[in-house]
């Protein structure tokens, strides 16, 4: 029990870390553009895909570089070309539009790389267990995952707080016309704001690939969980952003260990159960409902705080 | 006398407007009925009949998209759930003998859908805009991956089925052959686009119009905006949920492609092509998608990529949709001064046509080097032969792309221009939509 804990623990952090890292960037770019990035998550996975290719072709190590840099910079050209275009056309419009873009990207990536699985390994050197508690080896590839996680959140912590760039993020996100008359070009801060949150997303995809698997389906499998984290947290809020992902990462690693079920628990107490649909309710594992808890606990947190965990707006 | 000529002038040109209006609902009704005469093979009435539930399930969308404002990513839950439910009642009618005719079962398609979204849509429509939209892309994900674990209610990846012919038969209408699908869902068409159309007549519908378009306003008149964001979304699933049942019908097998995001995705897109502004929007966008989608899956291996890429381009330059394009040229066409439009219309066609050549080269050539690596490189799209290895026909994409994006730009330009002064001419003479 307190093997599972712990190692539970390890990888709920780590992979609430990896959703935090991609739920900033989607909350400042939610927060100054005013648009949820539909195409967030594709990012990630593009950045899996051009760190897999690179990868194959230069290594792990230029791959962790200039796959987020390769993605940021089709993420300025996104916001440059196509989001600012539409930016007229409303808001509904701007949603559609990313959209149709995570559409086209999951088509692109699956003509080019395929629908199965591609072989992303751990790069060798850090392919050794770190450490051995109760008889289970962690790797260290991911204590490294969790290494650059924590980086990067400390790296945009500081940005965000202590420097004059930050400072003017900062005040975009609420006053962008105000910022604008004191002289700053807030067309290129929404740009680059932009491009780094999709840097981000892709840095994510990179250390998060080999780990997991890169496939042409996960941005569709993890986008709407990250869509969870910044309803839950609260949209536009970054702390609140923070609290979800880290939420959502421990309650799902949990329940994916736990193979417990309703008749498990009640054993021989439980009520002979004939009809199907209740029995398969009742024979159902924590584990196999793993992937719909966060989606069960957003609606939970919305019927009492309807704003989310630390949202001040409405919209 | 004067004063007395204009009071009755209004009430002559109404009623002749009543007239053509009941008219036109009349010719589409029997144009339904004459449609298999004139197509009648198998292949056309099939078509025919996922066209009419499509149309339906396009509009029972734009009750949440263009009339209330509400951007749902998860609709298809409802038209999935109204399937389901439509076979389990099939099969239980059939296996206790229920005297319950095929043309009835919609119903518990529209009653499931309603139900559910009563049960889903509390939470969702508190909010509104982007996180209304998140929301029910969470319910929509909840209820798909449930549908995986329930195993007996929705079969698991097979799915279930059931035999439409096993129901009370009513004047000799089994509904084994195809034609007569096409009646049912033909009249359940006509039949919930008339209601739908008319749920846009009432004070609820013109509520829901106020709530899309300002909200705070609506709370100062006395109204919830979203109790009445609430209701539009449990008509949309009523609707949704006939949908669905029809389609199950239709193929007489439910399964979980039937509630995913794709499903929501088309809906999305086919009523956003269409036009959201406008009734009569997603019926076009059904039809427009149903068939490009039917045409384009024939014509090339990589079509969805097209398909995304057409969505793309219209969210950028036609955000009002297909309706939306062509009711701009309304002033014109009642002015008189569509014609210099239209001249520079035709100019501008053959460069952008040509850059669109030119990607779709690019795009095929790309795809048979991935898609096919290490076979014969002499393909085969869009009923056009030509050697993906050849270096000629890689400097001819990029030739016709940069070449023609070059014209395409000024020509495009010119148009601007042209339709400026057309547009100015037509508010000259009094005409402005």
């Amino acid at each position: 029990m307190l093997e599972l804990i712990v190692i539970s623990t390890l990888n709920g952090v780590l992979y609430g870390m990896l959703l935090f890292l991609m739920a900033s960037g989607l909350t400042v770019i939610f927060s100054m553009l005013g648009v949820l990035n539909f195409a967030h998550a594709s990012f990630y996975m593009l950045g899996a895909f051009f760190g897999f290719q690179i990868s194959r072709w230069f290594g792990f190590w230029p791959a962790l570089l200039v796959a987020p840099l390769l993605a940021g910079l089709i993420g300025a050209a996104v916001e440059r070309y196509g989001l600012r275009h539409v930016h007229k056309n409303g808001h509904v419009a701007e949603l559609l539009f990313t959209f149709g873009l995570a559409f086209v990207i999951e088509v692109v990536v699956e003509i080019i790389w395929g629908k199965s699985p591609v072989d992303y390994r751990v790069p060798r050197l850090l392919d050794f267990p770190a450490f051995t508690i109760f008889s289970t080896n962690y790797p260290a590839f991911k204590m490294f995952m969790l290494l650059v996680s924590v980086a990067i959140f400390l790296a945009l912590l500081i940005a965000l707080k202590k420097t004059r760039v930050g400072l003017i993020v900062q005040a975009a996100l609420t006053h962008p016309h105000m910022v604008g008359h004191l002289g700053h070009n807030v067309d290129r801060i929404f740009m680059m704001v932009f491009a780094i949150g999709t840097a981000l997303a892709a840095l994510a995809g990179v250390i998060a690939g080999p780990a997991l698997q890169t496939q042409s389906d996960m941005a569709e499998l993890l986008g709407p969980i990250l869509f969870v984290v910044v309803v839950v947290g609260g949209l536009g809020s970054l702390r609140g952003a923070f609290i979800a992902s880290l939420l959502i990462g421990l309650v799902q690693t949990f329940a994916v260990a736990m193979n417990e079920s309703l008749a498990s628990i009640f054993g021989p107490l439980g009520p002979g159960i004939t009809r199907p649909l209740l029995a398969d309710i009742w024979n159902v594992t924590i584990a196999q409902i793993a992937p719909i808890i966060p989606y069960l606990l957003m609606i939970v947190i919305l019927l009492f705080r309807p704003k989310g965990l630390l949202g001040t707006r409405e919209s | 006398m004067s004063d007395l000529s204009k009071v009755a002038a209004p009430s002559r040109s109404l009623s002749s407007k009543k007239r053509r209006f009941y008219g036109s609902w009349i010719a589409t009704a029997i144009a339904l009925l004459a449609l298999p005469y004139i197509f009648s093979s198998g292949g056309s009435l099939t078509t025919f009949s996922l066209i009419g539930t499509s149309i339906m399930f396009s509009l029972s969308y734009n009750i949440l998209l263009g009339q209330t404002g509400m951007l749902s990513f998860g609709h298809a839950v409802y038209y999935g759930l109204g399937g389901f439910a439509t076979i389990h009642g099939m099969n239980l009618i059939a296996g206790s003998k229920l005297p319950v005719p095929l043309p009835l079962v919609p119903l518990i398609g529209g009653i499931t859908g309603l139900f559910f979204a009563a049960i889903f849509g509390w939470v969702p429509t508190r909010r509104s805009r982007t996180a209304f939209a998140m929301i029910s892309l969470g319910v929509a994900e909840l209820v798909a991956s449930s549908s995986l674990i329930l195993h007996s209610f929705f079969g698991g990846e097979a799915g279930i089925s059931a035999n439409r012919t096993k129901l009370l038969t009513v004047f000799d209408w089994n509904f084994g052959p195809q034609i007569q699908i096409y009646y049912l869902v033909a009249f359940w068409t006509l039949l919930a686009v008339v209601a739908m159309y008319a749920l846009t007549r009432t004070p609820f519908g013109r509520m829901c119009n106020a709530v899309r378009d300002n909200p705070e306003r609506v709370q100062f008149v006395g109204y919830d905006p979203h109790v009445i964001r609430f209701l539009a979304f449990c008509f949309a699933g009523f609707f949704a949920g006939i949908a669905g049942a029809l389609t199950a019908i239709n193929f007489e097998i439910a399964n979980a492609a039937y509630l995913g995001s794709m499903q929501s995705g088309v809906v999305l897109m086919a009523a956003y092509i269409g036009g959201v502004r406008f009734f009569i929007g997603p019926i076009i966008g059904a039809i427009f998608v149903t068939y490009l989608l039917l045409v384009l899956s024939d014509l090339t291996a990589v079509w969805q990529l097209y398909f995304g890429l057409f969505f793309i381009l219209v969210v950028m330059f036609a955000p009002g949709g297909i309706t939306g394009l062509l009711m701009k040229h309304r002033p014109l066409v009642r002015a008189g001064t569509l014609f210099t439009v239209l001249r520079a219309y035709l100019v501008a066609l053959v460069p952008t046509l040509t850059t669109i050549a030119g990607l779709i080269l690019a795009i095929e050539i790309v795809a048979q080097h991935t898609l096919n690596a290490g076979e014969d490189p002499n393909t085969k799209a869009f009923g056009v032969r030509f050697n993906a290895a050849s270096p000629l026909i890689w400097l001819l994409a990029v030739a016709l792309v940069i070449g023609g994006f070059a014209v395409t730009r000024r020509t495009w330009r010119w148009v601007e221009k042209a339709w400026d002064e057309a547009l100015i001419a037509a508010r000259e003479k009094g005409f402005y939509a």
